[in-house]
């Protein structure tokens, strides 16, 4: 596999996230040790919704659910005292594929606004499904008592959590890019193209396209597991289609189909959220509780006029 | 299980269904027509019952406030169909998904920072507040009223796109739209007009619903969802698909909620049925979609291309 400059970035972008945990011990901020690594997390998840929406022209509104199953997997079995990391985060995997399954069986079927109208549908029936539960909080949620537990490394160690985030980081960037240049990659990013052609040549996308689904869940799942041990916390509000809409934005910001577009963009919605919440040369009431009104308009204009997210500024071509 | 209970049941499975027509007529025109999706539908719904109670704590004159409530959300739509919508009618759906989101998120903090973030009160007029007898049980007459409200739009849309100048424009804009502006219609006018007029039908749906549900941020989107179920079961594009949907969505929701937990109790132990009752009535019109799709990908009605 050559390297692109554009691979290189991403190699020392991946780099620099290595260079954060010493620098901030230095200057004794772990504030941006917990920031960054919520962006990391919000990046894989970003990745894995990158596969079907940028790869396979899905347009998934419903991202948010395997966040939240994943999450739920992780809280729910800590709430009756397994803490085992391995069965909590297999467990995270697959309850997301198969919901995946589920809801990929049916909407994967259809296309364009009926896809979108779908998967946000499900995803709202979930977050539903997770408001009535009152066992696991209901509306108010959950702590998570014990992060998950692992023999080979301690997660309550916030830098060694911090590199595990990072390692699972680079495995989901370098998973999608291989499964996107792989013949399976092709076929997906063939149907998207044009999928009448696909059918001539002897591909029916469902399948292709029902697998991209499950993987994107899954990995996303992995992300909710992440995201539940970060935050120690777990409320129906990880499905909220709001968020749904945060991942789908990421994914547009950072650059379409690009292999450095979700953590681009995940850094960059994460990171202007924090700024836009934590202004100190603003007004407070103006900026830090309305920063929803300027992000607002913000996503506004980046759909009207930046269409190539900010991977389109990286040099070489859109991939 | 009575009948009272029913009757009452049912009559508000209507006042539901006809307040997510209201809704879904709307929305489905602005897809049918210009290709469009609008997640901010919802955010007008929220703009018409703020601005109607808000008239209404000025003027003290309900109707009054009801006129200037629809026309200043027919006004905000326009608005935001000329800034904003107009560009994105050529792009793809990821694209409108993703601007109307952002709008979203700035008409919710918009009223947040001119009404703050709590729900305020809103109020009808003492000549709405009553019951209506009707032998055994009695009904209030505000939600009555909203079911004829919403079956009189229903007629009044029926005649205006099957029986009109303008109605044959939108049936014909829907099929062809280039075929139209080569004929001469000035199609841009005519897509600011429907908009205008979807716009206007959200915000009677959020005037109707002021009063019964709370008014706050966020509203919009807690139903618009509801009228996404409603949209793909119905058929997207279609008004009689809405209707159908928008009814069928309203009476099993609400007789879910209403029955399902005593129904399971008869089957299941009484603390399984209360656990498993609400979850399953809230999860109830999600499984229905589900089950149309599954045979009628296209929905119930489909629009004729």
């Amino acid at each position: 596999m050559s390297m692109t400059p554009r691979s290189w970035i991403l190699v020392g972008l991946l780099a620099l996230l290595a260079a954060v945990p010493p620098v901030a011990a230095y200057f004794d901020a772990p504030f941006y040790l917990d920031l960054l690594r919520r962006v990391m997390i919000f990046a894989i998840a970003a990745s894995s919704l990158n596969l079907i929406l940028g790869y396979g022209g899905m347009v998934s509104f419903g991202h948010a659910a395997y966040l939240g199953i994943g999450a739920y997997a992780v809280g729910v079995l800590g709430y009756y005292g397994i803490h085992n990391g391995c069965l909590q985060w297999g467990v995270a995997i697959g309850a997301s594929a198969l919901v995946a399954l589920a809801i990929g069986a049916i909407s994967v079927r259809t296309s364009g606004i009926y896809f979108i109208m779908i998967t946000l549908a499900f995803t709202q029936m979930l977050y539903y499904l997770g408001i009535s539960i009152e066992e696991y909080g209901g509306d108010d949620g959950m702590r998570l008592k014990l992060r998950s537990e692992f023999d080979f490394i301690n997660l309550n160690n916030e830098t060694a959590f911090y590199y595990l985030v990072l390692a699972i980081l680079a495995f989901a960037i370098l998973l999608v890019h291989r499964l996107v240049n792989s013949r399976f990659g092709r076929v997906i990013q063939a149907a998207r193209s044009n999928e009448a052609r696909t059918r001539a040549i002897g591909f029916s996308p469902y399948p292709y396209r029902l697998a991209a689904f499950v993987i994107s869940g899954a990995l996303c799942g992995l992300a909710g597991a992440l995201l539940v041990n970060h935050t120690a916390y777990l409320t129906p509000e990880f499905m909220n289609w709001t968020r749904s809409g945060e991942l789908m934005f990421m994914v547009i910001l950072g650059g379409i189909a690009t292999s450095a577009g979700p953590l681009l963009g995940a850094a960059a919605l994460l990171l202007l959220e924090d700024v836009l919440q934590g202004w100190s040369l603003l007004p407070k009431e103006a900026v830090r509780d309305h920063w929803q009104l300027y992000l607002g308009v913000i996503l506004v204009l980046v759909v009207l006029f930046a269409r190539r997210g900010l991977a389109g500024l990286l040099p070489g071509k859109n991939e | 299980m009575n009948f009272v209970l029913i009757a009452e049941q049912t009559l508000n499975g209507l006042q539901l269904g006809v307040m997510l027509f209201l809704l879904a007529a709307g929305l489905t025109l602005v897809f049918g027509i210009m290709n469009m999706v609008n997640l901010a539908h919802g955010a007008l719904y929220m703009v018409g019952a703020y601005l109607t109670t808000f008239f209404y704590q000025q003027t003290g004159s309900y109707l009054l406030a009801v006129v200037l409530g629809l026309a200043s959300t027919l006004v905000v739509g326009i608005v935001t169909e000329l800034v904003a919508l107009r560009t994105l009618y050529e792009r793809d759906h990821l694209d409108q998904v993703l601007a109307t989101f952002g709008l979203i998120l700035f008409f919710n903090e918009l009223v947040a920072i001119l009404w703050g973030r709590a729900a305020i009160f809103s109020t009808i007029p003492d000549y709405l507040t009553g019951h209506v007898e009707f032998g055994v049980f009695r009904y209030p007459l505000y939600r009555l009223m909203i079911i004829g409200v919403g079956l009189a739009v229903a007629v009044l849309l029926w005649f205006v796109v099957s029986r009109t100048r303008l109605g044959m424009l939108i049936r014909a804009g829907a099929s062809n739209r280039a075929m139209v502006a080569a004929l001469g219609v000035n199609i841009r006018l005519l897509y600011t007009v429907v908009f205008g007029f979807g716009a206007a039908l959200a915000g009677l749906a959020g005037l109707l619903a002021g009063p019964i549900y709370s008014v706050q941020p966020g509203m919009g989107e807690l139903i618009l969802i509801q009228v996404f179920v409603v949209i793909v079961i119905g058929g997207i594009g279609s008004i009689r698909g809405a209707f159908a949907g928008a009814l069928i969505v309203g009476m099993v929701d609400t007789m879910g909620r209403a029955f399902l937990k005593p129904v399971l109790s008869t089957v299941l132990s009484p603390t399984a049925a209360d656990a498993a009752g609400p979850a399953l009535a809230s999860m109830l019109i999600y499984l229905l979609m589900a089950v149309v799709l599954t045979f009628r990908p296209a929905g119930l009605f489909p629009a004729v291309r």
